[in-house]
């Protein structure tokens, strides 16, 4: 089998794992109201850290680049009680509009 | 606790993620290509996008394999970067119904965006909305990827059109309402100051993994 086929298989039933572990095994289940509390509070933490990740991260590197002026435009629309689609609309058009100046 | 889902939900995903649909086409078009730069074959590319379906990953695993990396090297990338989603699975798991087939085929829809619109602000997810969103988006990302695999760089770079704004603007949109007390705005901080110090420092996936930890703030209320 070629490399990029391995890969692909070898991808595929990782996250195919990953994702199904939780939903597989704790389906209709009651969880603990501490648990609940806990994973309550993943969104945020996780939501913040995309938020991060996808507006500043370069591989490796932290950068200030168009993103974060997509970003801050979403911010004021998202300020502002836009709508989701405005939302994104506003920041690809500002992240494109620096990317060209 | 089984949660019916009926075609309201389906529905209601499907209606919020449609404003992302665009930008995961475009993405899932570059992806098509830059998987055939790197040498992957069409075919390999699609199935990728149809199975994996986790855009950072697969991006990952073929600029591994693109700058000659091996394998394992290419495989470890991706599955770092999947780690969230055993994480959002344990979170959302309790949520899910059917049969073990049902759950295992619809547990695959889970991605960042499909979760995202699905959380309550209360910060329980609706699984019906998580399916309706995963599957719309599957759907604009897997047939990006065959138009990229085969009309190749003609529709040009996802990226002059600022549509990789996109993304942190949609996460932006929906951690907002998430933000109405003082512990889950707590969490928010601590996750976004994680992944800051992590970035240089990690491999991409492991200050999101990282972040996550914020939620153990949670334990102190029983």
């Amino acid at each position: 089998m070629s490399t990029a086929w391995t890969t692909v298989l070898l991808v595929g039933l990782g996250t195919v794992l990953l994702k199904s572990t939780g939903p597989a095994l704790l389906a209709g289940r009651s969880v603990p109201p501490r648990l609940m509390s806990v994973l309550g509070l993943l969104a945020p933490a996780l939501l913040a850290a995309l938020v991060v990740t996808q507006a500043f991260a370069d591989g490796r590197a932290l950068v200030l680049d168009a993103r974060a002026a997509g970003l801050a435009a979403a911010a004021a629309a998202v300020a502002l009680r836009a709508p989701l689609l405005a939302v994104i609309l506003v920041a690809a058009v500002a992240t494109a509009i620096v990317r060209l100046l | 606790m089984i949660l019916h889902s009926g075609p309201k939900p389906l529905r209601e995903g499907a209606r919020a993620i449609l404003p992302l649909v665009p930008a995961a086409f475009a993405f899932g078009v570059s992806f098509g290509v830059l998987a055939r730069t790197a040498g992957v074959g069409r075919l390999a590319a699609i199935v990728m996008s149809a199975t994996t379906f986790a855009g950072s990953a697969q991006f990952a695993a073929i600029s591994v394999l693109g700058a000659a990396g091996g394998v394992g090297a290419a495989v470890a990338a991706a599955l770092l970067l999947n780690t969230r989603y055993a994480a959002i699975g344990i979170s959302v798991g309790p949520r899910f119904g059917g049969s073990l087939g049902r759950r295992l085929v619809e547990s695959q829809l889970i991605v960042d965006e499909s979760w995202a619109v699905s959380v309550r602000p209360d910060g329980h997810v609706e699984p019906g909305v998580l399916v309706g969103a995963g599957a719309t988006l599957w759907l604009g990302w897997t047939g990006g990827t065959i138009v990229g695999a085969f009309a190749g760089g003609a529709l040009g770079d996802p990226g002059r059109l600022g549509l990789d704004g996109a993304f942190p603007a949609l996460f932006l949109a929906l951690l907002a309402p998430q933000l109405r007390d003082r512990r889950p705005i707590v969490a928010a901080v601590l996750g976004a100051a994680i992944a800051f110090a992590l970035v240089p420092l990690t491999p991409p996936g492991i200050p999101i993994v990282a972040a996550s930890a914020a939620c153990l703030l949670g334990w102190r209320r029983g």
